[in-house]
């Protein structure tokens, strides 16, 4: 099914009753070239590019609930590609090119808006990081610009201009980033992926790995049966430690929990994504009219996807700090999903030391917007069996070998990161 | 979540910060780069019941030992981390 504004008219003509399933809900075959273990966003992502990148058809994607019942259906939507250092400023510059043409690459509508991502400075010593943090962007090639307060004031004059203890100075604004609608993402690689051979295989949960005398992975025990595979890939995120045990692996990871929070609908206020940069508190307002934010993980290791009061009281008292209106305005949902914290706050995709094994994961609270360019290189190492260019260095060994990326400097402690 | 503290009685999370599993023990001055490697970055990631050494900052100031279940996050035991939580921080 290929959407257009004519298929869209002729729906339109006959009361919208003719619209077909999007994506195909496949029954389990008895061999795969690749099997991919989670059906959120990047395992989607990862059997597109596989099927129409690299020429790989004979491919399934194993979801243990529905697809996106994971992070991808649970996060707060941020796409964008301001990161500090070596490794991770390439990688997502690349992920934000893949978001600025996937309606084109999937013919489906995922709302992508660059709307533009703000992080409010409130200290001279602040500004100069932002400052340096723009000019590594700018360095390469992504754009990035310094507004000072009265830029600033012009862009939200609704902010909280007299705190006198964290003073908003100023922000560092990438114009390209935005937010994405992260079902229809979801959607979108499933339509997209199925129409090009993929089986999206759901309720279906890997429960144990099929290993050859030496070792190999040749295939997974689910429970939808046995499946062989020539290659396995785990894009489980949460979940990440628990399958890799099956394979006899332990990882640099801890699972955490990360809450979201929208309020009732009101009109439009927010113009762009925007951070608090005094607490932690982020904010974007949804097509719907609901205030979407968050703030920091609750910090404890949690595999229950929900969290706890402090860390709601913590992050609405941040949104008052920056907007002492929103106290008027109800909370009408929040939730929490399991967020896989590397030990230096980046992803590792890798191959395993498990033969046949191949590992995506570590993406704590940030892989959203990683999702297009994850697909693209877990496919290229699944197709290739080597590194992708720009996920060169998300290495499983690098922290042994002290090459850790570690943007926010705090060492393996994954709650500070 | 709460954490009835043995000092101070039932007290809110948000008094509470949190170090992590509480097995990973530091290996003795001249052990293996492994075994360093294994301490610092690889962990269990339990699904289940956990040990683990809370710090209650809000309160008495003591390192505790807490068994919790990573999956419901329900409390079975609390006790005062001995000796534990200071050589775990380094004092
Ligand atoms: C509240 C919240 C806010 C966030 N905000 C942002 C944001 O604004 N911007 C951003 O970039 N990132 C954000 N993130 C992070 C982002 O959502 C994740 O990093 C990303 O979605 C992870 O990749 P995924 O989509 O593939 O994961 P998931 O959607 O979690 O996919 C993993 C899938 O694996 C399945 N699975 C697990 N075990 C098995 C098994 N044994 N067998 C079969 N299937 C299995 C799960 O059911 C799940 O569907 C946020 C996350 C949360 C929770
Ligand atoms: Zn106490």
């Amino acid at each position: 099914m290929k959407y257009s504004i004519f298929s869209l008219a002729r729906a339109a003509f006959s009361g919208h009753k003719t619209w077909q399933r999007t994506w195909r809900d496949a029954s389990p075959k008895d061999h795969y070239d690749v099997v991919i273990i989670g059906g959120g966003g990047h395992g989607l992502a990862t059997a597109w590019f596989l099927a129409g990148e690299y020429g790989i058809r004979n491919v399934a994607v194993l979801e243990k609930g529905w697809i996106g019942s994971g992070n991808a259906g649970r996060n707060t939507t941020i796409i964008r590609s301001n990161y500090g250092l070596p490794g991770n400023t390439g990688f997502y510059e690349l992920s934000m090119k893949l978001w600025e043409r996937m309606e084109q690459d999937l013919n489906y509508n995922t709302m992508v808006s660059q709307r533009g991502v703000i992080n409010l400075y409130h200290s001279d010593a602040q500004r100069d990081a932002y400052a340096r943090r723009g000019n590594t962007m700018r360095i390469n090639g992504i754009d990035a610009a310094l507004l000072d307060l009265s830029a600033v004031k012009k862009m939200m004059p609704f902010l909280n201009f007299d705190n006198a203890r964290f003073p908003v100075q100023g922000g560092l604004l990438q114009r390209r980033g935005g937010t994405a609608r992260h079902d229809a993402v979801v959607w979108g690689y499933a339509h997209a992926a199925s129409a090009l051979g993929v089986d999206i295989i759901q309720n279906c949960e890997v429960s144990g790995f099929v290993r050859d005398a030496n070792g190999k992975v040749t295939g997974v025990e689910t429970s939808r049966g046995k499946i062989s595979a020539g290659k396995v890939g785990m894009a489980v995120a949460g979940s990440s430690s628990r399958v890799a045990a099956m394979a006899g692996l332990r990882l640099p990871i801890e699972s955490h929990v990360l809450q979201a929070f929208v309020s009732e609908a009101i009109k439009p206020l927010i113009p762009n994504v925007m951070t608090f940069g005094a607490g932690h508190f982020y904010v974007s307002q949804s097509d719907k009219g609901g205030l979407v934010f968050g703030g920091d993980i609750d910090g404890y290791n949690s595999y229950a996807q929900r969290g706890n009061m402090s860390v709601m009281e913590d992050v609405c008292e941040g949104g008052m700090a920056l907007m002492p209106m929103i106290g008027r305005v109800r909370l009408l949902r929040q939730w929490g999903g399991i967020m896989d914290m590397s030990m230096d706050g980046s992803p590792i995709i890798d191959k395993t030391p498990v033969d046949g094994l191949y590992l995506n994961a570590g993406w704590c609270y940030g892989g959203f917007k990683a999702t297009p360019g994850s697909g693209l290189v877990f496919a290229h190492l699944l197709a290739r069996d080597e590194l992708h260019k720009e996920a060169a260095r998300f290495r499983l060994d690098r922290f042994r070998r002290g090459a850790v990326i570690d943007e926010k400097g705090v060492g393996a402690q994954p709650n500070l990161h | 979540m709460r954490i009835v503290c043995p000092f101070c009685g039932e007290r809110e999370l948000g008094e509470f910060t949190y170090l992590g599993d509480a097995k990973p023990a530091r290996p003795a001055a001249g052990a293996s780069e492994d075994d360093v490697f294994d301490y610092v970055y690889l962990r269990d990631n339990i699904a289940g019941a956990m040990s683990e050494h809370w710090y209650h900052a809000g309160g008495c100031r003591a390192w505790l030992k807490v068994t919790r279940n990573t999956l419901t996050h329900e409390i079975s035991s609390v006790e005062p981390a001995a000796g534990v939580g200071a050589a775990k921080v380094g004092a």
